[in-house]
This record gives structure tokens, sequence and C-alpha cells, in this order.
């Protein structure tokens, strides 16, 4: 039995609607498929997909806009896109840099961000780095409805979306630029043996007050901690309002070993080796979201072999 | 239906496909690029690299109408204008081309690179090729391929070949000439198995176990018979011979009958013949099996004890596959003698191959054709003689009656050396009159063919003072699997090898090879060596340590030298280059600290660094008594050309070039005239196995001498012609000349026809012989010796350990070819430092979890140390030029020498491997110098 029988690319999204309604939930919504084809062809007793809906040649979904202080990134712009994009390296480091960690070459060259978030993964590296720069999703519900959701809205389980492949279509996201006096980063680590999912992932967005001085707000997403992306909301608490300098860290350190408790995942992690890693994580990337806030000044690092 | 609109190497296509093909397939099938190779089918290995509108995708999981109306490049389509895209020819001449499979996706994704960077730094590439996998190479020979193809885009002169210094070259021999034909595997023109079809051919497919050990109650096929498209359900009830195979014991079902049992996840229990592939897999979902589930054997150790589940019922052993001793001297009175005695116990896990080319075969019935006129099997083999031995015994034919033509091979390692798919082709072939193809997915291929084995170590080790070994007591446990395999050899070798290559005067090794309900074992490069070097070298670093001796030194101290005797009471009489590796290694290794001086491990920042040092020995050859016999065929013709035959096996190694320098040698001819086929049962003579790092030796010597012999009745014939005495004949650049007088080979060789003389001379040729363990004799007729040091770093805030040089030195008696030696060992090298750092096949309970190339990862170029590699030559005068093997000794101290080097960097010892970041960083946090666990312990 073929994993799909047909095959559509609808130029619009209410045709992809449309579409997907006509099949009435057995046809799925495929991005690049890179996660997709995996699981409809390995992914044990998956039944035959009556069609395919590729929302790749949607124009909107493929684009990069900056409107005003905000971009808006299109579902199905991929992982490759991202991480040439010069704006978003300068203004959204964190999402580049996780995109930039994503698979090899050939996977980022087809696989998309809205895949990513779609697949809801507690560690989905572009979705950490979106929830840390508080990103919005643009949401074509099935029943016609469109609307702008906070991007943590869109997780209801490990692996289990909001969003129904078979019948809603994820349009865009929407985030903040980093301003004056912010800057984001992304860490992660990995083991090299087995599945290729992070170990853990780190994505911080710092906002320093005035002077430079001071973090005026933060925003870290650190998983798999929760059973969906989360912030780490102590640790933000723990350095809204406190110098910069290692106090802030060590607090910030503090804060997270206290708050965040990684389980164990066969294969792939213990508890507290990952509980090790939160530390790491965030004595890597807060510095460096840290400097970037400073000088306004930013550098995509580890892309490609992170 | 959609038409589908491509454009192709650029060429415009309308296709009339199913749209639910993948663009690997239509490009495969549809449009029979052949090129394009199919790995994993879960975007891992990335040899079905393509660019899709110049970007390298992955083939294998892009929809096909993902493409719909864009530019496909493929591998056929790099060349332009009949010369080859300078990445090609770089993969050429650096010789980065070993079996081909996975050359078209490294080539398309470097030639992406190159596109936009013509100079790209050694990040760059690694970034580019971070998913595009390669077995074989090792990776260095692909770096400075791309590096050399990249200053050729910029208009300067290539890199030069880095060979390895060697002794005396001679006109062909030790020269690195090229390996016929592999021009066509940088250009997708190289036929895989998978890539013949023939007219009316039928696609195969096998239903599995459902247990890992059950009984068979039932089998219904009613079902699948009956859905249109099938052609044949094949059982246990349809094999006409005898219903087993097995390459030294009979013991493994073809498939697996009502009443008997299925004994792992991977046996078969039925057949399937239909005309597609997806019907055929429908088919299988249609097949009733009644099942009884039997309690699982899940490891060796459980496996011995007296109230275990039996895995073969009528096994005099029980569970127990062999038993394998050593004993020699006093081994009380040697451990009396020491001053220091270190036992440990190590674990090693079972390891995948991972050839990227899925194994399979066609089955063509007798009489399909005028090629076709018997029973024939196309498959890429490392023993096609036993291949064909095994389907006649189960086709109930007489072995003459079967022919196997084995195509290009993908990569093997010794995991194509058993039966997989070779009989169910010829059993399906011949139900339905048609050739059947039966391709294994990556998955099937993970779950189904014999692995290396997964070992439990204990070892002893005594030494005086002064660093004199006195005894070796070791105990080895070896998890056989199911089925034998080749488990009794691969586990004696762990044993004789597991003094390592030291003078030890007591030793008492005792190995059990144990059945389980876990995949087979059986060869592995490296053969069980590997494993057994892994704690032996480690145990020498522990008596170096409790002695306070340095651990180079005392590997010197006690090394194998001409005159001393093994603990299997082999004597040695010539050919051990040991202590030259050692020094060499050595001189290297400790030049390498800069000026500040050598040290073993020092720390920089929260980075720590270390150096650690193994040394491995290896027979070649069958040895233990086994009669080892290669044959080889040398013809020549009247246009001056001569072919090579033998079956034996090219997996990418390069046999055809080392066979084909030899022949030219002997023969005085130009290298173009030479031609070599193999591994055709009815054109080519036994090779025997392709296995033990036996070919150079075997069928080298074999073609010597066949060349040798054609040569002898060539001058016969031609002596009088040219009127002169035989002796004063002699043959040079494709001329035979008696002082000033010359004529071409190709007219002596009619002078020979005309003469009444087949131009052509067979050759039987005999390894010396050898004797079985234990009656003291030698064991072997000859061993390659090897030194490495690997240099690690240790992330002491992650735990993640960097390889970053190995320095090698290897005795291989003679470099015959040396660039595709280089190949080897840099092949050989990071290969095992994939079973150090990250390779495990895990099992529960006898349930695979690795069957997803997903979930069992191999090194890929980020991983790529840098390697010097030295060649020592100490001959061996009974091997053609003084050669001896090469292909497993560069995979066995690898490991050792990481896991010695993370204990220099961090003071951790690994006993468990691969390396756990994990487990290290937790036992750093706790000052634990110990590493009992690995990655598949995390649970």
């Amino acid at each position: 039995m073929p994993a799909w029988k047909a095959y559509h690319t609808p130029s619009t999204v209410d045709e992809a609607l449309a579409l997907l309604a006509s099949y009435g939930g057995a046809a799925q919504i495929i991005g690049g498929g890179t996660d997709l084809l995996i699981d409809l062809q390995h992914g044990g007793q998956e039944p035959t997909r009556a069609a395919l809906v590729d929302v790749t040649r949607i124009p909107a979904l493929g684009e990069i806009t900056s409107e005003g202080e905000s971009v808006i990134v299109g579902a199905a712009v991929t992982h490759t896109a991202i991480t040439r994009s010069a704006l978003l390296e300068a203004r959204a480091t964190c999402l580049v840099e996780s995109c930039g960690v994503v698979g090899g070459p050939q996977v980022r060259n087809v696989g998309t961000l809205g895949g990513n978030v779609a697949h809801a993964l507690p560690a989905g590296d572009g979705t950490t780095s979106l929830v840390a720069l508080d990103a919005e999703a643009e949401v074509a519900w099935g029943d016609g409805r469109r609307e702008w959701l906070p991007i943590l809205k869109l997780f209801k389980g490990p692996g289990v979306s909001a969003l129904d492949s078979h019948r809603d279509v994820l349009v865009r996201f929407r985030f903040r630029l980093a301003g004056e006096g912010e800057g984001s980063a992304f860490r992660r680590v990995m083991r090299p043996q087995g599945v290729a999912l992070p170990v853990l992932g780190c994505a911080i967005w710092v906002r320093l007050d005035e002077a430079r001085a001071t973090y005026a707000d933060a925003r870290i997403c650190i998983g798999p901690v929760e059973r969906t992306p989360a912030l780490a909301s102590a640790v933000q608490e723990a350095l809204r309002g406190r110098p910069v300098g290692p106090e802030a860290l060590e607090a910030a350190v503090a804060a997270a070993h206290a708050s965040l408790h990684p389980r164990t995942s066969k294969y792939r992690a213990t508890a507290e080796y990952r509980q090790h890693m939160v530390e790491t994580l965030l004595r890597g990337a807060l510095p460096l979201a840290t400097r970037r806030a400073r000088t306004g000044q930013a550098v995509a690092e580890g892309l490609g072999l992170a | 239906m959609t038409h589908l609109h491509l454009t192709v190497n650029g060429t415009a296509h309308t296709l009339d496909v199913p749209e639910s093909r993948t663009l690997a397939q239509v490009l495969r099938y549809d449009l029979g690029l052949t090129g394009t190779k199919i790995g994993c089918e879960e975007a891992e290995c990335g040899i079905c690299t393509v660019h899709v509108d110049g970007l390298p995708v992955n083939s294998c999981i892009y929809p096909a109408f993902k493409a719909q109306g864009r530019s496909v490049i493929t591998v056929e389509g790099l060349a332009e204008g009949g010369r080859l895209h300078p990445i090609q020819q770089a993969f050429l001449d650096h010789g980065a081309v070993q079996c081909g499979f996975c050359t078209p996706g490294l080539l398309m994704t470097a030639a992406a690179l190159l596109a936009h960077n013509t100079d790209p730094s050694d990040h760059d590439i690694k970034v580019a090729l971070k998913d595009t996998y390669c077995r074989c190479t090792g990776y260095a020979s692909v770096k400075r391929a791309i590096q050399s193809a990249g200053r050729v885009m910029r208009g300067l002169e290539p890199i030069p070949p880095a060979e390895p210094a060697i002794d005396e070259p001679l006109h062909h021999v030790s020269v690195s000439e090229p390996v016929p034909d592999v021009a066509d595997r940088v250009t997708g023109k190289a036929k895989y198995a998978d890539d013949f079809t023939f007219p009316g051919m039928l696609h195969g497919a096998t239903l599995r176990a459902a247990y890992p050990h059950a009984r068979v109650l039932s089998i219904d096929t009613s079902r699948a018979k009956a859905l249109p498209g099938v052609r044949a359900v094949l059982t246990a009830a349809d094999v006409p011979g005898e219903n087993i195979h097995g390459l030294v014991y009979l013991d493994w079902p073809v498939l697996c009958a009502v009443g008997d049992k299925v004994r792992y996840m991977g046996d078969a229990v039925a057949i399937v013949a239909a005309d597609t592939l997806e019907i055929a897999r429908e088919a299988l979902g249609l097949i009733a099996v009644g099942y009884e589930p039997l309690p699982v054997v899940g490891d060796p150790v459980s496996a011995h004890r007296p109230d275990a589940p039996r895995v073969h019922d009528g096994h005099e052993h029980g569970n127990l596959l062999k038993h394998i001793k050593v004993r020699h001297g006093d081994l009380e009175r040697g451990f009396a003698e020491a001053d220091v005695i270190v036992e440990r116990t190590y674990h090693t896990p079972t390891i995948e191959h991972a050839f990227l080319e899925p194994e399979c075969s066609i089955g063509v019935p007798a009489g399909y054709d005028s090629e076709h006129d018997k029973l024939t099997v196309y498959v890429g083999s490392q023993i096609p003689y036993q291949d064909r031995s095994q389907i006649a015994r189960a086709m109930g034919l007489p072995e003459e009656e079967v022919r196997v033509r084995g195509t290009l091979i993908g990569g093997g390692f010794g995991g194509k050396e058993d039966i997989i798919s070779q009989i169910h082709a010829a059993l399906l072939a011949t139900a339905t009159g048609r050739p059947v193809k039966i391709l294994l997915t990556r998955q099937e291929s993970l779950l189904v063919h014999p692995k290396r084995h997964a070992t439990v170590i204990r070892i002893k080790t005594g030494a005086k003072k002064d660093g004199t070994l006195t005894a070796v007591e070791a105990e080895l446990y070896g998890d056989g699997g199911a089925y034998a395999s080749l488990s009794d050899k691969v586990m004696t070798r762990a044993t004789t090898h597991a003094t390592g290559p030291y003078v030890v005067p007591n030793a008492k090794i005792d190995c059990y090879v144990m059945y389980t309900n876990n995949p087979p074992s059986g060869a592995f490069r490296g053969f069980g060596v590997t494993q057994s070097a892994f704690a032996v070298e480690q145990n020498m670093d522990l008596v170096a340590e409790a002695l306070g001796m340095d651990p180079v030194e005392l590997r010197r101290k006690n090394a194998q030298t001409v005159g001393v005797t093994t603990a299997t009471g082999q004597v040695l009489r010539e050919s051990v280059g040991l202590i030259e590796t050692i020094d060499t290694v050595e001189k290297d290794m400790r030049a390498a600290g800069n000026g500040h001086g050598f040290r073993w491990g020092w720390r920089e920042g929260d980075i720590a660094w270390g150096w650690g040092i193994a040394c491995a020995y290896k027979n070649t050859g069958l040895g233990g008594g086994a009669p080892d016999r290669a044959d080889a065929e040398v013809e020549a013709f009247d246009d001056g050309t001569i072919e090579v035959r033998t079956s034996s096996a090219d997996m990418g190694q390069g046999l055809r070039a080392v066979l084909a320098q030899i022949a030219a040698e002997e023969l005085g001819l130009r290298y173009e005239q030479v031609r070599v086929l193999l591994s055709d049962t009815d054109l080519t003579p036994n090779g025997g196995p392709t296995t033990a790092s036996r070919q150079t030796y075997m069928s080298g010597n074999a073609v010597r001498h066949a060349a040798t012999d054609l040569r002898e009745a060539l001058i016969r014939a031609t002596a009088e012609e040219l009127d002169c005495p035989p002796e004063r004949v002699r043959f040079e650049e494709g001329l035979v000349r008696y002082d000033r007088q010359t004529i071409a080979f190709g007219d002596a060789v009619r002078l020979m026809r005309e003469s009444g003389q087949e131009p052509r001379a067979l050759h039987e040729y005999w390894a010396p012989k050898t004797q079985p363990l234990g009656s003291g004799g030698d064991m072997h007729f000859g061993f390659s010796y090897a030194t490495q040091a690997a240099l690690v770093s240790v992330d002491t805030t992650t735990g993640e350990v960097r390889v970053h040089r190995v320095i090698a030195a290897t005795d291989v008696g003679r470099a015959i070819n040396p660039l595709l030696l280089q190949g080897q060992i840099e092949g050989g090298i990071v290969m095992a430092l994939g079973n150090a750092l990250t390779e495990s096949y895990i099992i529960e309970d006898g349930v695979p979890w690795s069957t997803l190339l997903a979930r069992y990862k191999m090194p890929s170029i980020k991983h790529a140390p840098e390697i010097t590699s030295h060649i020592v030559e100490h001959r061996l005068s009974s091997g053609p030029y003084g050669a001896k093997g090469v292909g497993e000794i560069p995979s066995i101290n690898t490991m050792p020498a990481i896991a010695n080097a993370v204990y220099h960097a961090v003071g951790v010892r690994v006993f468990s491997v691969p390396v756990d970041q994990d487990a290290l960083l937790r036992a750093l946090r706790h000052g634990e110098t110990e590493l009992h666990t690995s990655w598949q312990d995390v649970k």
C-alpha cells in the first residue's frame, strides 16, 4: 500500500482548506515532509493517506517579511531560508541558531519551520526559539476561523498539536524583532548516538535597561522539561531587575536548578545529566544573549555542526 | 491523474506516474537513472541526494510531485559534454571512491557546496556533508578530494593524493593504479543488484517473525494468495530441497516451518512474489500465522545458565554454541611470578555493519532466456560459491544447476557473507517462472543480517616490576544470536588474540559463544579481535599505571618479535613489524607536543585532552587448520589483452586493482591491457570467501601463479619464433622481447593458440597449511600488526568526547596499492571510531530497538579525525611480493586507543562502549574513575 495516494499543491490557504475538507480528514498537510514521510513510511500501522496537501507553493507561507518592529515568517519557510536571512540573524538570532542545527543541509533545504512547530515536540529546535521570542502563530482552522494565537497554545502534549493536520493550516508566525538593548541566543546538547533529538535545548531572549546594566526582561525556553514547550518563568523572574554580571548568572542557575526538573528519557539522557545540562546551557547562552543585547551586534554561532 | 513535469539533467519529461512516488523512485524506476541510490528512506544517510532547483535534497523522502515543474540534477548530470565535473575527477584521483554506493550522494552534496564556495574550509565541508554518510573511506580522502576540486575550479593545480611512503615500487605493484571501471562509480553507471531489472520481473517480500522466540502453530496463506497481483506465496512446505542453510553449521531454516520455531525477529516465515512491491507487502499483511510464544533468551550470560530456555531444541550442548579454549604454560606459576595483577570486566555491544547498500537478490528461473539457461541469482555477495552451494541444497539441485552472478557490492565488511534472500529469490523465481527481485528495506536489513558479537570479557593480566608480562587469564562471553553463522570462527579469533600481540608465557583463555534469541552474530571487520583488543589494550594501560611505567614502554617490552612463541604455541618466524609500528607512532605522537613537551593528558579551560595508544595484530587467512584455497584463471587474447577471473569479492576495497596489478606485473603488460572478471560461478573459479583479510594474499597469490604459468607457456610458444633460449625471453611494456627482437604480446598469444594450446592458465593456490587451535602448531601463516595513537578531547561541561587525531602505523608486509591501502586504513579507523563513540545496536529481550537507521548512528564526516597513516612493510615470504592482509587490522586498536585517551584526559576508565557523555559527565561530577554503563543502559 502506498503511504499516500493523491498529491495536491494548492496555491492559496483557502484552496488548501477546501482540499482538506473535501477528503473529510483522510488527507494530510505536508510541508517539507522530512518528518512526515518518515512517520508515514516507518511509523507503524499508519493508514494510507488519501492525499497529501503540500502547502509550500502557497506564496504567503513562504515569505519572510518585516512589518515595523515585527517580522512575519511563513510556516512553509525552510530552515535554510531562515538561516540565510540577514534580518533574522541580526534581530532573531536564536531562531537562526536553532534552525541552523536541524539535520543536515538536505533536510534544512526542505524542512519547514511550520513543520517543526506542528510536530509539537517538547524540544523542537525552531519551536524552542519561537517560544523565547514570544511568537504568535496564525492558524486557518478547518471550520473557517482564522486567528492569531500565542505559540504556546499550539501544544497539547508530546507530539500532540492543537492543530489537526488533516483539517487545519498553520499559516505563519509573527514576533517582535530584537530592538535596542535586546538580544537572543540558542544552544543545545546532542548525543552522537541514537535518535537525533536534543538532549536539551535552550533559547534565551533578554532585554536590558537603557543603561544596558540590568535585565529588564527575559524569556527562556529550555526543553524538554515539561510535556510541552514552556517558559522557564522562575529563571526569568530571577533575572528581572538584576544587574548584568556573574551574580545574575548564578541566580539564574540557582533558579533553574530549583525550578526545572527534566526527566530521564530512555536511550537519550538521564534526568541527572539533563539537570547538569540546564546549567551548562544557561552558562553558555545567557552571557551570549546578554552580550548581543548590550552591543546590538549578533553573529549566529554554531550553524551546521552544533 | 495529473502528469508530472520534471526537467532532469536538462531534459524535460512529462511522466504519467502514480502520485505516491518519491523523487528517488521516479528517477530510478521510471526514468532508469539508477545512479541515485536509496540507502535508508529515512533522510539519515544522504546517499540519495540530488539537486532540486540547485539545492541538495534527500530524494528518498521527497514526494516526486513536490518537484512538479522543477529542475532536477542527478549524478548522471554532473559531467558536462563528456567531461567529468572536477569533483568527480577529484574523487577518482584521491581514492575517495570505494564501494561507490554512497558516492553519488557525496558527489551531489559536495557539488552543491562547491557551486557556492570553491575554497571550502574543513569546517565548511563538515557542515555540507554532515548528513551524507560513507561507510568505507573514513572521509579523509573525501575532504581532500573536495578541496582539490575547489582548487581546480579556481584555476589552480589539484592537490596531490595523500599516498603513504612505501618501499620499492615495481612496474605495477606498489603503485597506486586505479581500480578498473571505478569511473563508472562517479558517473552513476555502476550497477548494483537493485539497478538490474528484467522483463516481467516480479517483486518479492518476506514475512518476518512476530516474536523473538515462538513455536509456529499454523500458517494460512490463502488470503494472500487471493490478492490480485500476487503470483506466489511460499512457506517451508514449498522448499524442494533441504530447508536449511548456514556457513559453518547448518542450523538456519530457509523458511520457518509449522511445528518448528522462530528464533529471532528476523526469521522468515513466508515469502511472496507479486507484480509490484506494494502488492507483495500488502500480501504479507494477509498471511495469518499462529504462534505459541516461548521464553526469550536475551543475553549470552543468562543463556549459559542450566535452566535457560533452549534456543535450538536438539543442540547437544544446550545454548552453548562453542566453548573455545587456549591453554599455554603454567597459569598459577605465571601469576605467582607477577608483582602486579590487574583484573577487569569489559562490555562491548552488538554492532551493525550499516553497509550503505541494503541486501538485494534477483532470482532468474532456468530457461528464462538464452542468457539464463540455469537458475541464476544476482547478488552482491562476499562468498558467491557458498551462496551457490546453499541455494542448490535448498533447491534440491546439483550445484552446477545454479549460477550465482556477483554484482557490484555496496559495502560488505563481513555483513554480506550469509544467506539473506538469495534462496528466497531462487524459490520465488522457480515457483513463478519469472525473475523475482527481493530488495530489503534498510529497516529489514537492520533486523535480519548477522552483526558484530556483543561480548562480556573478563581479563586478568599479571606482570613483573620490570613490566614483563607473566600471565593472562580471560573469560569471554559472545552473543552468537539465533544461528551460528560464523560465530565459531569469529569468537575463536577473539579468544586466540586475547593475549594481544605480546609475549605471554602463561595463558588460560575460555570463550563461551552462546545461542540467544537475538539477531545472529557473524563476520564483521576485525572478526572478534576488535572486541578482545578493547579489553586487552586497556588492561595493558592499567598494568602500566600500576607499575608506574610508560604505556608505550610496556608494550614495546612485551611486543611479539620474530622468534617468539604465541599463546597458541605458534613460533613467529618472519614478518613481525610490531615494534616498528610502535616506534613510528610514538615518534609522531611525542612530536605533537609542539615543543612544550609531550603529555598524556592536560587541561585547557573546560576542555580536557588526552592521548591514548593501543596495538593490534590480526591473522591473514582462515587458519586454524581450515584448508585455505583460492583459484584464479588468467586468459590472454590476440588483441593483447588478458582477463583475470576469480570469484573473490571487490566490495570497495579495490581487489580488482590488486589482481590486475599483479597480473600486469607478471606478464609485463600495460595496466590497461588487463581486465578483471569477478564472482560469476559459471565463468570464474572459486576464490574462496572474501573474509579474514585474505584476498590480497590468497587470490593475489592465485593470480600471480596463474600469470606466471601463462607466461611460461607463452615463452615456450614464442621461443621458437624468436629463435632464442626460453630463459632469455622477457615480458615488458606489453611486448615479448629477446635481445633486440620484439613481438607484440597479442602476437605471442596468437602463436600459442596456433601451436595448439589455449592461452589460458588456471591456478589452484593452497595457502601454507595451518594447525587447529590446541594442537600447538602454526594456527596462521601470517599476521599483520598495527599501533595507533588517538588524541581526544572531553568537554568537561557536557561530557562530549571528540577524536581529533589518529596516528597509525600498520605492518602490511607490502603495500600493493598504496592509495587503496590508505583507504582501507582510514576507513577502518573511522569505522572503529564508531564502535568507540557512536554505535550500539540495541535489543530489548530479543526485540531489536535499533530497527531504524535514525536509531543507529554511524560516524559522519563531523566525527572524522585527522588521520596520519604510516605503512610498515615487513615482508611475508609466502605473500604476493611479501604482502599480507590489511582489511581488518585498522578496525582493531582504534577503540582501545580512544578509551585509553579518554582516561588520560579525565581519569575515567571506559569499560563499556560506546563512550557515553551522560555517564562520563556524571562520573566526573561524582569523582568516579570507572564507567561501566553506556548509552544503551539509559532507561
